[in-house]
């Protein structure tokens, strides 16, 4: 903490302030442009946005575009919108994150609370899962799923997401376990707490924090996967990613940038939400995931 | 029920030995202190006799009953931690009545407990609190709650008043002599304060790198230290250590001690054949600071004592008591002496030094020479 | 004493009990054994066969490397990986530190300055491509809005340039991480221990100098995560070319992610994209190592 203009004169500091808000408005200003821009390029007609101004805001609002996106735009052969891909993301997301999320728990409490011989050199075995650029394992991953039957399928991206996600989650709770302190596991065994007992009954009704965090951190990294959707999934059962990726690329018929805008924001929304809702523990999860990592 | 032996126990993680060949008997109802250095082994062997670490060789066992291979659940211990350990969401009365839970004791036997714990404690109003809402000592006297709930045959205590702060320090030491006084259960204590140690155990276990160098009561350990180590280690401020030699003068064995202006001999206990065997060598002179005193105008002529004066380097008043320091052979020697000798910096001031209880060390083994 | 009881044996709920901690670890561990380090090594075995649609394990020694740097699209995504590695990294750490230092002077309505620096990292790289593919489009994007104010000779036609699609990249990339890096530089600079500061203020500091020569040090560990994280997204990154541009006009923006997908997947060159992928993991291996080494030998001396 410090600032900038504290030795300067009254003159000169407000000045200074002045220069600083300045800045940052403009920047903020900037960083709005990209969501403000497609918020109303969505809702004007096709019509304005070829004669208009891209910043310009629309003279009168349709929704048009939105319930196109959403039920009946084009996306690849398929044109049934983004309604089916949106829940198809649901339905991988929401199982993957509660695996993974559970599972890193589970690894976070063992690594921290019953280290055992070997326990910290496994950690860092598992840890290199964060480092690595995934375009490595496609190749050998999507044979293995063609093999187990799970190629294109939801439950084949569920275990894809829960596989490569697990060192995150597993480092999330491993940081956060390692401030609890080692006696109150004493403690529990000497009350008579077994290893399950204890986790269910003392660490995990200690954990919503980094629980939301390891949530939140899934959630989005899920949902706004691109990689593993495209290799790994095909038809209806695209993710939404995907699906959006195809809705904008499509080349037959008319160009509708109202529609590409309309399902960009579709996509955005649920992390969007996320974001507006948790967005401090949204920070947490990025910072820790990432510092530490 | 509640006895405690230790036999031969090592323990090794590795090749680096911790606790070598410890050997500890506990009597039911004894309050016992392990006390030590840190790395001396006595919170390992504490852990050990909890069985939250592994025994390498020898036994442990409680009432009887050898529990090398128990898991710490079926030992009939409990213990209270340095940093709590409370279950940070549960409060007060679920934190005391863990324990039964687990143990599937039934609602009425709970009740019983939970009384009999309030009741001890004092801690009645405190039972829908939070950890997180208690004080310090608050939290302290929960986890000794904890403990007591199950009523077990032993009592392990880790360093349980070190973060508390001095003042609380005392009184809970208090209040854990008179729990003791109550209920009568063995306690083993591990601290690393030697005053905590002295004012709470019926006995004293002095451990370092290991081992067990002394056992004893606070009074035997204090005035009879079977090292250097223990010497140095009980009593506060410290025990002086004073290199010199052995000479006789006058048929008697003593040592020489100079001040910086002249050599006085000081006359060892007849007590101590020892030292004969070491006329013209080096041994190290232990006096405790309140044998070197200001000359008391109504004491009675002491027959073990020698008048000195000697120039005070460093005057520190406590209180009760002024300390100075002087200088004797080159080492600073620490002597209590009364606020009203009226002691100043630089000068003189006449001193009474009581010999029988001082001690003699071997320089090199550091052990007694008796 | 030594009417001790019969030693208790240790029951087998016991021991299992024991073994508790390995067994839950067990399955994460042989997951990662096999899905992270035995599919390296399987993708490595890959770039040294002739595979094409299917895999064939008939080796052929270095025969896909030398293809593979033969082949011309291969060097432009090199290329361009240097060029948005470097843009990328540098105008998010430049962007990042500025915004940071600036929303440090205890600035009124921080929080929401920062949700609004920060709420890209929120979005997909799909969304983000899409949306600025839209800004960026020649004719009805930010081309048209210059020339509206009159300007009417400008154009700024990146996306559809060959020479400038990949700076077009750098734009979308930096906007939507540079917040995440701002926050990562607050963190850092909210860590800092006020008493230095002050410290350096009676020494006569002036503050240009303190943040300079004091601050700015001492972030440095933030600096090695950034850059880290930052060339850990360069390299991977994907998504955000794949809704830009498609690795075009032509090949002009390909990236290695988007190289080894079109060869491992779309053109059935499954040895190629096998060395590809493993030139990938030789990259992040070669930029995380010696960052780490040097972080970690620091640490050391410190």
């Amino acid at each position: 903490m410090a600032e900038f203009t504290r030795a300067e004169s009254a003159g000169g500091r407000a000045f200074g302030r002045v220069i600083v808000y300045g800045l940052l408005v403009l920047v903020a200003i900037y960083y709005l442009m990209p969501l403000i821009v497609m918020l109303t390029t969505s809702v004007k007609s096709l019509e304005e946005i070829r004669a208009g101004n891209l910043v310009a805001l629309p003279t009168s609002i349709t929704f048009d575009a939105w319930s196109k996106a959403w039920g009946t735009a084009c996306t690849g052969a398929d044109c049934s919108g983004l309604k089916g891909n949106f829940w198809a993301s649901m339905n991988f997301v929401l199982p993957a994150v509660v695996i993974s999320t559970l599972i890193g728990a589970f690894n976070g409490y063992v690594l921290t609370l019953w280290r055992f011989k070997g326990s910290d050199a496994l950690f860092t075995i598992m840890l290199v899962g964060c480092f690595i650029p995934f375009q490595v394992v496609l190749l050998p991953m999507a044979q293995t799923l063609g093999w187990l039957g799970l190629a294109n399928t939801t439950p084949g991206l569920v275990f894809v997401h829960v596989v490569y996600g697990l060192a995150f989650t597993t480092l999330f709770f491993r940081n956060f376990y390692v401030s609890v302190p080692e006696e109150m596991v004493k403690a529990a065994r000497i009350d008579g707490a077994d290893f399950f007992t204890i986790f269910w009954r003392i660490i995990l009704p200690l954990s919503p924090p980094i629980i939301v965090v390891c949530v939140i951190w899934q959630f989005t990294q899920i949902w706004n996967d691109f990689l593993f959707g495209v290799v790994f999934s095909g038809g209806e059962r695209q993710p939404i990613t995907v699906a959006l990726n195809n809705l904008v690329n499509t080349s037959t018929g008319v160009k509708e940038y109202n529609v590409d805008m309309a399902a960009a924001i579709i996509a955005a929304l649920p992390t969007l939400f996320v974001y507006v809702v948790a967005g401090k523990y949204f920070v947490r999860g990025l910072t820790a995931g990432s510092v530490k990592g | 029920m509640g006895a405690l032996s230790i036999r031969n126990v090592v323990k090794r993680y590795g090749n680096v030995t911790i606790l070598k060949s410890i050997n500890l008997e506990v009597r039911d109802g004894e309050f016992v202190i392990l006390v030590g250095p840190s790395g001396c082994g006595k919170s390992t062997l504490l852990n050990m006799i909890a069985g939250l670490d592994t025994v390498s060789e020898g036994e442990i066992a409680i009432g009887g009953r050898v529990v090398n291979d128990l898991p710490p659940k079926d030992r009939d211990i409990a213990m209270v931690f340095q940093s709590y350990a409370l279950y940070p969401t549960m409060n007060v009365r679920e934190n005391i009545l863990f324990g039964l839970r687990i143990r599937k004791a039934t609602p009425p036997q709970m009740e019983e407990a939970l009384a009999r714990v309030a009741k001890t404690l004092q801690m009645e109003h405190l039972l829908d609190r939070k950890p997180s809402q208690l004080s310090g000592g608050q939290r302290q006297r929960v986890a000794m709650g904890r403990a007591l709930a199950r009523d077990p045959a032993l009592f392990l205590f880790d360093e349980p008043l070190s973060n508390l702060d001095a003042k609380l320090r005392v009184d809970m030491r208090t209040e854990i002599k008179l729990l003791h006084d109550r209920v009568k259960t063995t306690i083993v204590y591990v601290t690393h304060d030697q005053i905590e140690a002295m004012t709470l155990g019926d006995r004293i276990v002095v451990m370092k790198d290991g081992e067990v160098r002394q056992v004893g009561s606070p009074q035997e350990v204090y005035d009879d230290p079977a090292d250097l180590f223990v010497a140095g280690f009980i009593g506060s401020p410290s025990m002086n250590f004073i290199r010199c030699t052995v000479e006789s003068r006058d048929g008697r064995l003593g040592v020489g001690l100079h001040d910086g202006t002249g050599t006085f001999f000081v006359p060892a206990p007849p007590s101590i054949t020892g030292l004969s065997e070491r006329a013209g060598r080096e041994v190290i002179l232990g006096i405790r600071p309140e044998q070197i005193t200001d000359k008391d105008p109504y004491a009675g002529a002491n027959p073990h004592s020698i008048e000195q004066s000697a120039r005070i380097e460093v005057v520190q008043p406590t209180g009760p008591d002024t300390l100075v320091l002087i200088r004797l052979n080159g080492t600073p020697v620490t002597c209590r002496v009364h606020p009203g000798a009226n002691p100043k910096a630089s000068q003189p001031l006449g001193l009474t030094f009581d010999l029988s209880k001082v001690v003699f060390f071997d320089p090199a083994t550091e052990k007694r020479i008796r | 004493m030594d009417d001790a009881a019969p030693m208790p044996r240790r029951s087998a709920l016991d021991s299992l009990e024991a073994a508790l901690p390995k067994i839950v670890l067990g399955p994460s561990l042989l997951v990662s054994l096999i899905f992270v380090y035995g599919f390296i090594a399987w993708t490595a075995i890959l770039s040294f066969t002739k595979s094409r649609m299917l895999p064939n394990y008939e080796f052929v020694g270095l025969y896909q490397y030398v293809t593979l740097f033969e082949n011309e699209r291969w060097w432009v995504a090199l290329k361009n990986l240097c060029v948005f590695g470097g843009l990328f990294i540098f105008s998010c750490l430049a962007v990042g530190l500025i915004l940071a230092i600036l929303l440090d002077q205890k600035i009124r309505a921080e929080g929401w300055l920062r949700s609004i620096y920060l709420y890209p990292m929120a979005l997909s790289f799909i969304v983000t491509g899409t949306a600025w593919k839209w800004i960026l489009n020649p004719g009805l994007g930010v081309e048209r809005v210059v020339q509206q104010l009159g300007f009417p000779g400008f154009t700024f036609d990146w996306l559809v340039n060959p020479q400038m699609s990949i700076y077009a990249v750098v734009i979308a990339g930096a906007w939507q991480s540079s917040g995440f890096v701002m926050a990562l530089f607050l963190a850092g600079l909210r860590g800092i221990d006020d008493s230095i500061i002050k410290a350096a203020q009676v020494d006569g500091a002036s503050m240009p100098r303190i943040y300079w020569s004091i601050i700015i040090p001492t972030l440095r560990p933030v600096f090695f995560s950034a850059v880290m994280i930052l060339a850990h997204i360069a390299i991977k990154s994907f998504d955000l070319v794949m809704a830009l541009t498609g690795g075009g006009p032509g090949f002009s923006s390909d990236l290695p992610a988007t190289f080894m997908y079109a060869f491992g997947f779309t053109r059935n060159q499954v040895g190629l994209g096998a060395a590809s992928a493993m030139m990938m993991l030789a990259t992040v291996v070669a930029v995380i190592v010696p960052l780490m080494y040097s972080e970690v030998r620091r640490h050391r001396r410190g």
